[in-house]
């Protein structure tokens, strides 16, 4: 399936200035970490009993479950739509769904009181599939597991004819190259299974996952609750993912000192106009048919953060990825996609906290310093991945002759 | 393989999510031997017996009555959190002099929201009317504590190693024995009365119809968010006793509705699988052709020179 994409590891140093940074930023998470297991989620957290949830939910799981959906997107656009030229961005944009999928279920158990019990919705005895969070979980558990899946042809073919174990394990060599050469056909056979499945998994969590804040109808503010947050939830997942893909194809670009590649990214860009009109009028539409129009100009602050999260998220990149200029500009695509991104991002957080009223609230919820540290810590670490990962393996896309002579395309 | 399938992809989910909507909602009934209390905000004194007693069953941390003695804790509305499974709180009483009192604690409803949203079961409502929890099960994920209408289900957030939901447990060890809950046990003006739920209705509304000037027309629990096990009569509006305005659905019917309706035999996930698979064989079978008719073509332009 994927033989035909010509991607290498990148050759680098590394450590760099800025990945100690990272080690810097990740070190000061674990040590919240190291308290947040040792005396309870209180002690790091501003959390209580008004407010169950704060921005490990918001942040590492809403956020990080959509940011990750240009894994799938991508994937059905290249795989199952059969658009081809879009392969070189499916590697990048599986590693980051792969990675931001771990930190997620990283963040889960920092978030879970008792995280020991994490594989209780695997046993039978205890199902629940009345349980959204139900659904969430399992699909999230098998979505990771297919992204595993989908990335084992990039370590058969980094280590593949390269098998060299040194001293007495020197005779399994043989062994050891037929066993990946075997792996590599097999997986290359049945892997329209899980690139499907991948979808389908993708689809019905990032749906639930909006359905999950539909149970609390009187603590949810009217702009943001309604019974369709899961097809809106699926919808901004559809928008942001090519989004994601487009942002971190131009930062990659910058920081390994290669060209964009705005000759995928710019087809790619056509689509989302079309997807964020199915967003923003289904999200109007909704509002309109609940009667609830009047309350973005009731003055509220709810009704401005709604507002800037539409405007400035949305309706200005939707107008912004019209434009052909836009799509051409490496730094106007940018700032469009990062606008989505934003949008998105913000969504999640307003669905999770900002729209959520208690029924007694004594106070307003804003993250502990450790909250931060711990989400900071994540997403460094989300980053420190990704650069080991296509540093080491073949990951990103790779210029040569016969990838501009536009040869070596279909032949899987 | 185009924009249009991907539009009918996308459409497929939204009317599986349609249906969800449309499809009509089977409500939950009370179990028909549920056990409930009937609160009489009308006939509590505030003596906050009913506190101690629930901290002495449940073996909770403050135990001296006297602390329950003190009445300066009325100042400020309290709510039920992990070592306190049920307050009583004073209320100005309206159109007269005087308070009123009001007990909170788990409604025990009927169809609870908590238990629809637990991905493990660890809250389920027992065929006895009350809503238990397992730690056993519990992840800690606090889900239930977003959905619960009422927000009552409190966290241990303190305790590192192995923290609890915690809420009124109805007493169910008692219940079970044929005993009354600690609290009901110890009221001494009969405010809170034990009894079948659909017994302790009729109470309620026989007390309604018989005293017209002492009680509001309103029985809460009976409808709200489809009924709980707990009811309250009271002389004011429920809200000028701190209870929420509810509907009559609980908000359980809502989600399940919608998660049914997309899971339903799993048909909306298998179609859209089948789709899928579909579209990317058409496709590779188009790109096959497309390759075989470009050989040929080759070949015949070979054959031409």
């Amino acid at each position: 399936m994927s033989s035909h994409v010509h991607a290498a590891p990148i050759r680098m140093r590394f450590f760099t200035r800025g990945t100690w940074v990272l080690v810097a930023l990740m070190a000061v998470g674990f040590c919240f970490a190291a308290v947040r297991f040792t005396k309870g989620i209180g002690a790091v957290t501003n959390l209580d009993n008004q407010w169950p949830w704060g921005i490990w939910i918001a942040i590492d799981i809403a956020c990080g479950v959509a940011l990750a959906a240009g894994g799938f997107t991508t994937a059905a656009l290249a795989h199952v739509f059969h658009r081809e030229k879009f392969e070189p961005i499916v590697r990048p944009a599986l590693i980051t769904a792969m990675l931001g999928y771990t930190v997620v279920v990283i963040g889960l158990l920092a978030d879970l009181g008792r995280y020991y019990n994490v594989w209780h919705p695997m046993v039978p005895s205890m199902w629940s599939g009345h349980s959204v969070l139900f659904e969430v979980g399992i699909c999230v558990m098998f979505y990771l597991t297919v992204l595993y899946i989908e990335f084992l042809p990039m370590v058969t073919e980094r280590f593949r004819g390269r098998v060299a174990l040194p001293g007495a394990l020197r005779p399994l060599n043989g062994f050891v190259e037929g066993l990946l050469r075997l792996f590599d056909r097999t997986l290359g056979r049945i892997m329209s299974v899980f690139i499907i499945a991948g979808v389908v998994l993708s689809c019905m969590h990032q749906s639930s996952l909006g359905a999950l804040m539909v149970i609390a109808p009187y603590k949810m503010h009217p702009l943001w609750w309604t019974q369709v947050l899961p097809l809106l939830f699926l919808l901004s997942a559809f928008c942001v993912g090519p989004c994601m893909v487009i942002f971190e194809s131009i930062l990659a670009s910058r920081a390994f000192g290669r060209r964009p590649e705005m000759e995928v990214l710019g087809p790619l860009s056509k689509i989302l106009p079309v997807l964020l009109f199915f967003f923003i009028s289904t999200k109007a539409m909704d509002l309109a048919v609940r009667g609830q129009l009047y309350r973005l100009a009731d003055g509220s602050w709810q009704s401005v953060v709604f507002l800037v999260e539409m405007g400035f998220g949305f309706v200005l990149p939707f107008l912004m990825f019209f434009s052909a200029r836009v799509r051409r500009s490496p730094r106007l695509l940018f700032t469009a996609a990062t606008l989505v991104i934003f949008g998105v991002a913000m969504n999640r957080i307003d669905v999770f906290l900002v729209a959520f009223r208690p029924v007694y609230a004594t106070k307003h919820y804003f993250p502990h310093v450790g909250e931060l540290a711990i989400t900071t810590g994540l997403i460094a670490f989300l980053i420190f991945a990704y650069r080991f990962v296509v540093l080491n393996f073949p990951v990103m896309h790779v210029e040569d002759a016969a990838s501009q002579r536009g040869e070596g395309v279909p032949h899987a | 393989m185009d924009r249009r399938d991907f539009l009918k992809t996308v459409g497929a989910v939204g009317v599986g999510i349609a249906a969800a909507d449309a499809s009509a909602s089977t409500a939950v009934h009370a179990p028909p031997d549920a056990f409930g209390v009937l609160v009489d905000t009308t006939a509590c004194i505030g003596c906050r017996k009913c506190e101690w007693a629930c901290n002495q069953v449940n073996e909770l941390p403050v135990q001296p009555l006297e602390e329950f003695e003190d009445k300066a804790v009325f100042a400020a509305m309290r709510r039920p959190d992990a070592g306190n499974f049920t307050v009583v709180n004073q209320w100005p009483r309206q159109e007269h002099e005087g308070n009123v009192w009001a007990k909170v604690q788990c409604l025990h409803c009927n169809d609870p929201a908590c238990a629809s949203a637990c991905l493990v079961s660890a809250l389920e409502k027992q065929p006895n009317g009350a809503v238990k929890y397992d730690p056993w099960r519990c992840m800690g994920c606090r889900y239930c504590m977003v959905a619960c209408p009422f927000q009552i289900p409190a966290y241990q957030y303190a305790d590192a190693l192995s923290p609890e939901v915690r809420k009124c447990t109805f007493c169910v060890e008692r219940i079970s024995a044929g005993e009354r809950p600690g609290c009901v046990e110890i009221c001494p003006v009969e405010c809170l009365i034990y009894g079948k739920r659909e017994e302790l209705l009729s109470l309620a509304h026989e007390r309604i119809g018989a005293y017209p000037d002492r009680y509001l027309d309103h029985v809460y629990g009976e409808h709200e968010v489809g009924g709980t096990s707990w009811l309250y009569i009271a002389g004011q509006p429920f809200p000028s006793l701190g209870f929420p305005e509810l509907g009559e659905q609980s908000p359980a019917r809502i989600t399940e509705n919608i998660q049914h309706g997309i899971f339903r035999r799993f048909i909306a996930p298998v179609a859209l699988y089948a789709t899928l698979a579909q579209v990317m064989w058409l496709g590779s079978r188009k790109d096959e052709v497309a390759a075989a008719a470009h050989k040929a073509e080759q070949h015949g332009e070979e054959h031409h020179e």
